[in-house]
């Protein structure tokens, strides 16, 4: 973990409540797509915990939903505004772990690590499978951006109403590929609940959302409980193996 | 600059110390800066039983500070025996301050005695004020024959200095400190956080799971200091205070008030490195109020 001031380069609306923020600064500590960054918005005594979407030796791109008051804030702060940031914080994905032939799988604002993720493993060489669930047309992003690695990923998408992809659900599109059983996943609760109970999804990885106080460990707010018994979301996740998984 | 303080015979290198809940047992604060700094800790409320706390969502942002219904999670007084005093020695060679939970007069002194072999640990305070859970609908902290009654059970328990750590969830928290110190008290540590709730306007439901929760941070930091202020002027034990210190100034403002040393909680969660920061601005604060020594500022602003 690093305690540093990052600038925000700018911010622009990606759908109707998500935004794309570029920041700069000390990124030394970020070490695996999946992690994420605790920043503090001016007038808020808690800070808000965003998974990092992207990152290189000094910038930082981390999409935003309007989630409340603390985000709607931080996505309207000028450019040039300074920002204290806990920056590595979680485990983040691990690649050496996903076997080939993973499926990346994201709903909603849990598209925005999978394009690090898919990122990294675009690097490595390797041809990420994504999956991308939204409500509608409007509020998908970051489409270019995926279909724009180097490794020309098969990128599916899904929307609720159809009118964007496939209609239905990110399991209807999982259950269309019976061959995939590993996933690296990130999204809704609901999402990751289904995807987790589908029977041809034997292993993987997934990323929760909990709200947090600190993200590093010390209060242990986050805690759920787990096959390993409790475990922080901030520290010992966010990413979970399927295996440790326990839904209450 | 003399930083160093005196909790009932134990010598505290600075007034500083991490409150309990908020700093687990020192291992993830230990990753990021030298715990020796520190005057002591006061490690995660700690039960007879391992405990998982509430369930989701446990902690909630407020104006000034924050809510948390965790529900005393911890592993249980044996596992923090076995496995996080020795880590502790590792970490920090100060003294620690054990807080310790209890649900009924006898956990509360076994849970002492569990203690009495670790030298490490040289204060004890005991929380009867946890506004998280429930041991027959209210806490011992709340009633001043229960707060008495406690102090005796553990005070019987142990040979260690015994603080017992107050609730503000009351109508007049000097009549509990004065039960306490006719029992043999060696000390207070008040605040505990206040009861509280937030309700989500989308969902029309509480924020917390639990519901309620503790409020903490620095919209407490008055409420704190009133109460040091009257228990100060009603018990003659040392007071460790607690409740929305976020700097060197407000550490000494408290002091004023009739601290002997300060707990920093919620701070932490916001700025890992607060306890540390808070320690290098404190000679600065003194050198601004004229004293040579800290400890000339407890109870300061009572006298003239």
């Amino acid at each position: 973990m690093n305690k540093s001031r990052f600038t925000l380069e700018g911010a622009r609306p990606l759908t109707r409540d998500i935004w794309e923020l570029t920041l700069t600064g000390d990124t030394s500590a970020i070490t695996a797509p999946g992690q994420f960054v605790n920043v503090e918005v001016p007038g808020k005594f808690l800070r808000r915990p965003i998974s990092v979407c992207d990152w290189d030796g000094e910038r930082l791109t981390l999409l935003v939903k309007e989630a409340g008051e603390g985000t709607w804030e931080l996505v309207r702060l000028p450019a040039g505004t300074e920002l204290d940031v806990l920056s590595g914080l979680g485990n983040g994905f691990d690649l050496t772990e996903a076997a080939e032939g993973a499926v990346l799988v994201g709903g909603g604002i849990g598209a925005a690590p999978l394009y690090g993720l898919a990122k990294r493993m675009s690097t490595q060489g390797r041809r990420p499978a994504v999956i991308l669930g939204f409500r509608s047309r409007e509020d998908a992003f970051y489409l270019e951006r995926f279909y724009g690695l180097e490794s020309e990923p098969r990128v599916f998408i899904v929307t609720e109403d159809g009118n964007l992809g496939a209609k239905g659900f990110v399991t209807d599109l999982l259950r269309a590929f019976p061959e995939t059983s590993y996933v690296l996943a990130c999204g809704p609760t609901t999402m990751l609940r289904a995807v987790h109970a589908l029977p041809q999804v034997t292993g993987g990885q997934f990323s929760f959302e909990a709200r947090m106080a600190c993200g590093f460990g010390a209060c242990v707010g986050c805690s759920i409980p787990t096959a390993n018994g409790l475990r922080r979301v901030c520290k010992d996740g966010p990413v979970f193996r399927k295996e440790e998984i326990l839904w209450t | 600059m003399d930083l160093s303080v005196n909790l009932a015979g134990v010598r505290l290198k600075n007034p500083i110390i991490p409150a309990s809940g908020t700093f687990g047992y020192g291992r993830e604060f230990a990753e990021l800066y030298n715990l020796d700094l520190l005057g002591a800790f006061s490690w995660k409320g700690t039960t007879a039983e391992p405990r998982d706390g509430n369930p989701q969502p446990r902690v909630a942002e407020t104006a000034g500070g924050m809510l948390n219904a965790v529900g005393l999670q911890n592993p249980g007084i044996d596992a923090v025996v076995a496995r996080e005093v020795p880590n502790i020695a590792r970490i920090f060679h100060g003294p620690v301050i054990a807080n310790v939970g209890g649900f009924s007069l006898e956990e509360y002194a076994e849970n002492c005695r569990k203690l009495e072999a670790c030298r490490q640990v040289e204060i004890l305070e005991v929380n009867i004020s946890c506004p998280n859970v429930h041991a027959g609908g209210k806490n011992f902290g709340c009633d001043p024959a229960s707060a008495a009654a406690v102090t005796r059970a553990v005070r019987a328990a142990t040979r260690k200095p015994v603080f017992m750590k107050l609730t503000p969830n009351v109508t007049d928290i000097t009549e509990i400190a004065r039960a306490c110190a006719a029992e043999g008290a060696d000390g207070l540590c008040l605040i505990n956080t206040l009861l509280g709730m937030r309700i989500d306007l989308r969902t029309r439901r509480p924020v917390l799971a639990n519901r309620t929760g503790g409020l903490s941070g620095p919209a407490v930091f008055p409420v704190a200091l009133r109460m040091i202020w009257d228990v100060y002027e009603a018990v003659k034990l040392p007071i460790i205070g607690c409740g929305g210190v976020d700097s060197a100034e407000t550490a000494a403002e408290m002091m004023l008030a009739g601290a002997s040393a300060v707990e920093v909680g919620a701070a932490n969660l916001r700025d890992p490195y607060a306890c540390k920061t808070i320690i290098e601005h404190l000679p600065g604060v003194c050198e601004r109020l004229g004293v040579t020594q800290i400890s000339e500022l407890t109870g300061g602003a009572h006298h003239g």
